[in-house]
């Protein structure tokens, strides 16, 4: 096998005492015709090497964005990164020349996308495409690429990877086809992987594959994982830790047993209890009144007041900073004592 | 909430086949999608069987199928004893008026150049004998204020509502008629897993206020497990399990039911590296050509000589209380 | 374009509801979102017609077209040379530059040129919004018809489409046109019309076809709604935005090739006057005496424009997310 060298060994782009990748104050506009959409408000997360961290959101908080920014994959505009820093092994990705951060994005920080159809291109075979990887980045010859794509398929547990290899993507279901995309992503020994909603398409036992493949790939490899999720339950079931995005914001990180012990913000708390389960049947569901909020109309201070049953008067003056209530965890709400309190009570 | 009396809805050996053809002039067919291939239950009033499956297995096609929106190839669906499958004109547009549907995507069921007011009024328009036209629109305010809108929207269009509230506006379209039956397709999984609850909830409390019955089709087992009071499982156009719900999640006894169920994702990281998971090999195969004899044979690690032989009868079996189709169960 | 027949149904049903009431105030974009509270009757049109009256391009484009349309109606409103008279022409005065007498010059024979324009307004714009009218209402309506039925219909009608596609268009004309013995407006639009209306008819089918498969489509069926309900409320207004988009921009095309044909002396012919046969005429001279030809190309280029920006915000007002 080609994974000779751990990720240390071959040497960081500085040196690297603290978190493999570790997201500081970052803050993402969109310019529109209507206005500015601030998608990212400062948000701050990290990645240990051999860990899995979830980011957990709804649709518009940010999640993704925040995943596109790390990549380097954002729309130019209409986005724009207007603060913040991004440290892979301790150097700024945001302030690395275009040349620079393309030797890293697929190579060193790799990711995978929900619509695994269309980030395929459906006029080469999976096996071309995977090739493609080793012979961009690596200088393979044409037979290495080809030898090379066939023993990443047969890793990601593709049936009949010699034959299959000359197959178009149409031709794979969705979840093999989610597998060929995994194959890409980890086929240069990423040290981050981000997967975002790699699951959400594909039906439950296909889902269960998928999750079951990824954790063995991490396990194998000192890689990190940035699972981005809306899906309480996959989190309950992979991560280490967690950080969950409301409003483009982080409202509350943790370590994955505590936040479900214990949630410390009204949100993951709300999230929580609204959410029907498999293992038991509940009475009725406690939902969460009203609606996420508007990127183009954010209410002042908390954007999660308007739907908040924790609400004092100065959560819409004051934006609360994310408190740190532990070693490894944070809340962003002025009363988190009470919501942990409400939470073990 | 519990069902009472006879069955309003009855279906009965249900099958739908789309036929594949070929040639671009003179079509010939070469073969089927075996879409729905015999599938049998009764809803009573008032009660909510869900339905559950994965992609390809049948539920949506049968959702059509319920509200006539498909011609089925043979069988019946009788409501209140009404043959609706090969009703036509005048009385399949009689019969509609007391099956309604919600639809998955709140984005394209409502018509984008149609207020919300005239999208919920339309019912009425359709069937001007429910409410006399002086009082529609007072009729139309009050279905937005139940479903929990503002009636003032009215005037809007689609666009300017959120997903959530998209999903009301047909909810309510679909109550207009006051339904004995509603069949919901997938009708929170488009939604914020904030909104979910907000829906769900609602469907719960119309049901309580009018006494619907739902035939609720979904793939996410948490929320057929919340909202049914019996369940059926759908494996390739058959219904493989049938049950009050309790049975189904506490004692599934078909492999793929069992193995459906350990694989959803439980929110609760205790304990998770206890957990046993049932991994499926491979995918379902195609509804074009389904394997003889048991149809989840080819995945299915209790199969025998006898699975491919013989179709296994959806039937309650020594031991248990609910129907299943697996000899060995 | 607006006299298609369901724009007119939904104004009447709407106005026969006694119970709702337009409240007067702005109209435009942003203004909604604030107008929660206010109750105001709505249907598309009359909400489109309320956008449109709030919206520049629209306002400017009418402002044009009523100008030329007055134009073809009232000529002697503009000018009071008529160019139908010989003696009104002195071949001494040919070719002349633009002076207070004659606004744009004189022409070859000594005719004044901004008479000649004003008077052909009548056979070109006759000819251009006749056409793209015919051709979008029955290219249109046959789309609908057969996109929405579908099946045999559908491919009889699509097939019948084919085989108009493959006549070459100059030829086609020339055929038509050479079946009456002179030419004038009504041959020319109908030699036009035939050919043009398959091209109509392919984006009305493919726009009912999208429309069709929507889910709402679906719902209505559904609910028991009729096949002219699931039509005309339905499909209609969620397919009709492409066929107005391009049935301006054709409306151009047929103007410039009334003065092909006429050119090919199947058209129009002298003495009768069109902006084609101005072109026409003044071509080989363009260098000596450019004005004979720019000033009926510029009436042209301004007849098409306003068209085009009309059907933009037309498109635009029926389309309630761009509001």
């Amino acid at each position: 096998m080609w994974r000779s060298t751990t990720p240390a060994a071959r040497g960081g782009a500085g040196p690297h005492d603290g978190p493999l990748l570790a997201v500081d104050d970052l803050h993402v506009e969109f310019v529109t015709r209507q206005g500015v959409v601030k998608a990212v408000n400062g948000v701050s997360y990290w990645l240990n090497p051999g860990e899995t961290l979830a980011v957990l959101g709804e649709s518009g908080s940010g999640k993704s964005v925040t995943a596109q920014a790390i990549m380097g994959i954002l729309d130019t505009p209409p986005a724009r990164v207007s603060g913040g820093r991004i440290r892979f092994r301790g150097t700024d990705l945001l302030k690395l020349r275009e040349d620079a951060r393309s030797q890293i994005r697929g190579r060193r920080i790799a990711m995978i996308f929900q619509d695994a159809l269309s980030a395929l291109n459906p006029v080469f075979t999976v096996g071309a495409q995977i090739g493609e990887m080793f012979r961009v980045h690596l200088g393979d010859s044409r037979r290495e690429a080809h030898r090379k794509a066939i023993e990443l398929m047969d890793r990601v547990r593709i049936p009949g990877a010699r034959q299959r290899v000359h197959d178009y993507p149409h031709q794979f279901s969705g979840g093999m086809r989610q597998r060929v995309m995994i194959a890409m992503a980890i086929a240069l020994d990423p040290e981050v992987l981000i997967a975002d909603e790699p699951t959400t398409a594909l039906d439950v036992t296909v889902q269960a594959q998928i999750m079951e493949l990824l954790a063995e790939l991490r396990r194998e490899s000192d890689m990190g994982l940035i699972l981005i999720t809306h899906d309480l339950g996959v989190v309950a079931d992979v991560a280490d830790r967690i950080a969950v995005m409301y409003g483009g914001r982080i409202v509350e990180n943790a370590l994955v047993h505590d936040v479900y012990r214990a949630p410390a913000h009204p949100y993951t708390k709300g999230l929580l209890e609204s959410i029907p389960r498999v293992d038991r049947k509940g009475r009725q569901l406690s939902a969460i009144e009203g609606t996420p909020p508007n990127p183009l109309d954010m209410p002042p201070g908390c954007a999660f007041t308007p739907r908040c049953s924790y609400r004092q008067d100065n959560c819409v003056a004051d934006v609360p900073p994310l408190h740190r209530i532990g070693p490894t965890r944070g809340s962003a709400c002025h009363y988190w004592r009470e919501v942990l309190d409400g939470s073990h009570g | 909430m519990a069902a009472t009396g006879e069955p309003i809805l009855e279906v009965r050996h249900l099958v739908k086949h789309f036929p594949l053809t070929q040639g671009a002039l003179f079509r010939k067919q070469v073969g089927a999608i075996r879409a729905v291939d015999g599938v049998s239950f009764e809803l009573r009033r008032g009660e909510t069987l869900g339905i559950v499956g994965e992609s390809g297995c049948g539920k949506s096609t049968l959702a059509k199928l319920l509200t006539a929106l498909e011609r089925p190839t043979s069988g019946s669906v009788r409501i209140r004893g009404r043959e609706i499958a090969h009703a036509r004109g005048a009385e399949l547009k009689q019969v509609r008026r007391n099956i309604q549907m919600v639809m998955q995507d709140p984005y394209t069921s409502l018509n984008p150049r149609m207020t919300v007011g005239d999208i919920v009024g339309e019912p009425y328009e359709i069937h001007p004998e429910v409410v006399p036209k002086g009082d529609r629109r007072r009729a139309v305010r009050e279905l937005l204020e139940v479903v929990g809108l503002n009636p003032d929207h009215a005037d809007r269009y689609p666009h300017q509502f959120s997903g959530g509230q998209r999903q009301r506006v047909g909810i309510a379209r679909g109550l207009a008629l006051r339904p004995e039956i509603i069949i919901c397709d997938e009708p929170v999984s488009a939604l914020d897993v904030s909104i979910q609850a907000q829906v769900v909830n609602l469907l719960e409390r119309l049901q309580d206020e009018f006494g619907i019955a739902y035939v609720f089709i979904a793939h996410d087992l948490s929320v057929i497990r919340h909202i049914s009071d019996r369940v059926g499982v759908m494996y390739l156009g058959k219904m493989v399990e049938l049950g009050a719900d309790a049975e189904i999640y506490d004692r599934p006894v078909h492999p793929y039911t069992q193995a459906l169920l350990s694989a959803v994702p439980v929110p609760d990281p205790e304990g998770r590296e206890r957990r046993q998971r049932i991994i499926l090999q491979g995918d379902p195969p195609s509804p074009a050509s389904p394997p003889s004899g048991c149809r989840f044979r080819t995945r299915c690690w209790k199969a025998r000589e006898v699975c491919a032989e013989q179709e296994p009868l959806l039937q309650i079996r020594p031991g248990t209380a609910h129907a299943s189709a697996c000899h060995f169960a | 374009m607006g006299d298609s027949p369901a724009p007119a149904t939904g104004h009447a049903r709407h106005a026969r509801r006694p119970s709702r009431f337009r409240s007067s105030g702005s109209s435009r974009g942003s203004g909604r979102r604030g107008r929660a509270q206010e109750i105001r009757p709505a249907s598309l049109w009359s909400d489109a017609w309320q956008d449109l009256r709030g919206r520049p391009l629209f306002v400017g484009a009418a402002f044009i077209i009523i100008v030329f349309l007055a134009m073809s109606a009232f000529p002697r409103l503009f000018t009071s040379v008529n160019p139908f008279d010989a003696a009104t022409c002195q071949l001494s005065d040919a070719r002349q530059g633009v002076s207070g007498l004659h606004w744009f010059g004189t022409d070859n024979l000594g005719c004044d040129v901004y008479a000649r324009v004003v008077y052909g307004a009548r056979n070109s714009v006759v000819i251009g919004v006749t056409t793209t009218v015919a051709t979008a209402l029955f290219g249109g309506l046959l789309g609908l018809v057969a996109g929405f039925t579908g099946g045999a219909v559908d491919t009889l009608f699509s097939r019948i489409t084919e085989i108009f596609f493959a006549i070459p268009s100059v030829l086609g004309a020339l055929l038509i046109l050479s079946v009456f013995r002179t030419g004038n407006v009504w041959t020319v639009v109908l030699a036009l019309a035939v050919l043009a209306w398959p091209m109509t008819f392919r984006i009305a089918r493919a726009a009912v076809i999208t429309a069709k498969s929507q889910d709402y489509v679906l719902a209505a069926v559904g609910l028991g709604a009729s096949a002219p309900r699931i039509m005309f409320r339905h499909i209609l207004p969620n397919a009709v935005a492409p066929v107005i988009v391009v049935a301006t921009i054709n409306l151009g095309t047929f103007v410039a090739a009334e003065a092909g044909l006429s050119f090919l002396g199947v058209g129009l012919n002298s003495p009768d006057i069109s902006w084609g046969l101005m072109i026409a005429d003044a071509r080989r001279r363009f260098l000596e005496a450019p004005g004979p030809l720019l000033f009926p190309a510029l009436f042209l280029s301004l007849t098409v424009l306003a068209f085009i920006m009309l059907g933009d915000a037309v498109r635009d007002a029926l389309d309630p997310k761009l509001r």
